[in-house]
């Protein structure tokens, strides 16, 4: 199942966000949207799932414009995790969960055991499952996020679209809910697209990079294609030396600031004091 | 805990869903016969007390002397009006506020209520209507105060917070309006005055409660049937749209209905204070978590009414009109969300 964008200009009343995105997402694989604040990586994905009506330009799943499927039949292929969803009070882990069931239900349907099936599946999936009975309320951040991906998952999509997945999380989190989503790829061959702040991150869990700069594409492709001095200082403005990750072997930055560097690295990078 | 042992997860998941139906079914039974027993109280006791034995033989249609007058005429239009008025208020108020994720949007607070009554009041005493005319202009007094404050808070966006101060201004304005009317009326009596300020279900009489039934049958239903959505709706609007919800239909569809239901009971009872700011967060704390809470608001809404209604008659030293009565349980709980509001240092929303 592919989802593509062309020529994609939108943004919020006069203010335009998007101008112009050409981008195909590659079915199978994990995806990464990085850029800078503001930059359009959320309106980019609440385009992608009919949350935002393009000015001009379309978003296509499968060569079909998304605003001719039916909200609830998109909501059956594409998922999407928005950043910061609302867990109504004191409600269980079971309960948010068996939300994602929603567009599969009709108007009073009753829980079928295909739902619960499910629920079952995303819990499990997740490592979710003897936290059913909680509270979502009591749960550290981690635990939180992994039941809102199990909300997602339980929705049993195709394509899953995650925005900032791992703001707020502590690293030991950050890199307990990416390997979960690499899992789902892995096992599932759920196609994951996610906007990711953390470039080293992006770098080595993303089979492909798409770095979007003022509301433009900037650069896509493979992290060693994407992941370039250049373009960080093009797409954040910021000076780096990238090298190999010793622990992946994919491409990792390395910022230079004004301060907290050995003497000459600085001044030979043209940004010491 | 080997696996074996250990029941299979859906067997264990499908266990617990069915035990919360279980608690939630009995919850609505519980309100039902509360309802019940509260409608059996106020039938049987008033200043004299008739025999249930009496009471069903006026309810069969019998003519009892002494009873047919004091239970067919007095008790049972008003237990009607109370009952029904307080089921439109407690679901229209609590469809709103699960709309708008905040309790502090409810109906009267944010000047529907006040609306329909001020419309009710100009029908009336300037224009000289009665009956189903002055609830048609209720209702679309309504409508006209909801999407007033709809426009007047929108700048990119509906935020909550301007939301409510904007009706709660709007409600203000309204208020003094009727007021106002009031006092240029030719001749009013105290207690018709005190149904437009405060609400009241005094005089009621059996015809008025056939079209609020079929305003509760028509909106009640509306509303009931996007109990689904509205819940999707409470994870945010984003993840909501996420889950196939249309939120533009449904927020139109939930606003009409919710304000069907409480403009229609306005026009008959005058704006009950704080019945539909109540009923859902008191619903909401007797439920489980993530229960909706819609049918027990409604429940809650009527029990409300009739034992605030009874009170007001017959608990108090000098006979009170119901809103004066939900006026005092509701005002201590408008103080406390504000202030927890300050104490958490957020905005209204």
């Amino acid at each position: 199942m592919t989802l593509q964008t062309q020529g994609l200009v939108a943004g919020y009343g006069d203010r335009r966000i998007l101008h112009g995105i050409d981008l195909s997402i590659v079915p199978g694989q994990i995806t990464a949207i990085v850029g800078a604040n503001a930059c359009g990586k959320s309106t980019l994905l609440r385009c992608m799932t009919r949350l935002l009506r393009p000015e001009a330009g379309e978003v296509r799943l499968d060569g079909t414009s998304i605003h001719r499927i039916a909200p609830r039949a998109l909501a059956r292929r594409v998922g999407l995790l928005p950043q910061s969803p609302v867990a109504p009070e004191g409600i269980t882990v079971a309960d948010l969960v068996s939300r994602g069931r929603h567009p599969h239900q009709g108007l009073f349907a009753r829980w079928r055991p295909e739902d619960e099936t499910a629920l079952a599946r995303a819990l499990e999936a997740t490592g979710t499952e003897a936290l059913a009975d909680r509270a979502v309320d009591e749960l550290s951040g981690g635990q939180r996020q992994r039941v809102w991906i199990a909300m997602a998952l339980a929705q049993e999509t195709d394509i899953l679209l995650l925005d900032e997945p791992t703001t707020y999380l502590d690293i030991a989190h950050q890199v307990e809910v990416l390997d979960l989503l690499c899992d789902l790829n892995r096992n599932r061959g759920t196609t994951v697209v996610m906007v990711l702040h953390d470039l080293n991150l992006a770098a080595r869990y993303a089979d492909r990079l798409v770095a979007l700069r003022d509301g433009r594409l900037h650069a896509e492709g493979s992290a060693e294609e994407v992941l370039t001095e250049s373009n960080v200082e093009e797409v954040f403005g910021l000076k780096s030396r990238i090298i190999a990750d010793p622990v992946s072997g994919r491409p990792m930055m390395l910022p230079l600031g004004r301060h907290g560097m050995l003497a000459g690295i600085g001044l030979a990078a043209g940004v010491g004091a | 805990m080997s696996p074996l042992s250990a029941p299979p997860l859906s067997a264990r998941l499908a266990a617990s869903r069915s035990a919360g139906l279980r608690h939630h079914r009995r919850l609505l039974t519980l309100l039902s016969l509360l309802l019940l027993a509260a409608a059996a109280l106020t039938l049987c006791l008033g200043q004299s007390v008739t025999p249930p034995a009496d009471v069903l033989r006026v309810l069969a249609g019998q003519s009892v002397p002494g009873a047919s007058f004091t239970v067919g005429t007095l008790r049972l239009p008003r237990l009607l009006l109370a009952a029904m008025a307080g089921m439109a208020f407690g679901l229209g108020g609590a469809s709103v506020q699960t709309l708008l994720r905040n309790p502090l949007a409810s109906p009267d607070i944010i000047g529907i209520t006040s609306g329909a009554a001020t419309a009710a009041v100009f029908g009336i005493v300037v224009l000289g209507l009665g009956g189903v005319p002055v609830q048609l202009l209720a209702v679309a007094a309504g409508l006209g105060v909801a999407a007033l404050v709809y426009l007047l808070s929108w700048r990119g966006g509906v935020a909550g917070a301007r939301l409510i101060l904007v009706g709660i201004g709007l409600s203000a304005m309204l208020q003094s309006a009727t007021a106002y009317i009031l006092l240029k009326a030719p001749a009013w009596s105290l207690q018709e005055a005190m149904r437009w300020l405060t609400g009241s279900v005094n005089g009621a009489q059996l015809a008025q409660a056939l079209p609020l039934l079929l305003a509760l049958l028509a909106f009640g239903a509306l509303l009931l049937s996007r109990s689904r959505d509205l819940e999707a709706m409470r994870l945010g609007d984003d993840a909501a749209a996420a889950l196939g919800v249309r939120l533009g239909r449904v927020r139109l569809l939930v606003t009409l209905g919710a304000v069907g239901l409480i403009s229609t009971a306005t026009a008959l009872t005058g704006p009950i204070s704080f019945v539909a700011f109540l009923a859902g967060p008191i619903a909401a704390r007797i439920c489980a978590p993530g229960r909706p809470v819609l049918l027990p608001a409604a429940l809650v809404g009527a029990l409300l009414v009739v034992l605030g209604d009874y009170a007001g008659q017959f608990l108090l030293p000098a006979r009170y009109p119901v809103g004066v009565v939900t006026g005092v349980l509701g005002a201590p709980y408008l103080i406390y969300l504000i202030t927890r509001v300050n104490r958490t240092g957020g905005g209204l929303a």
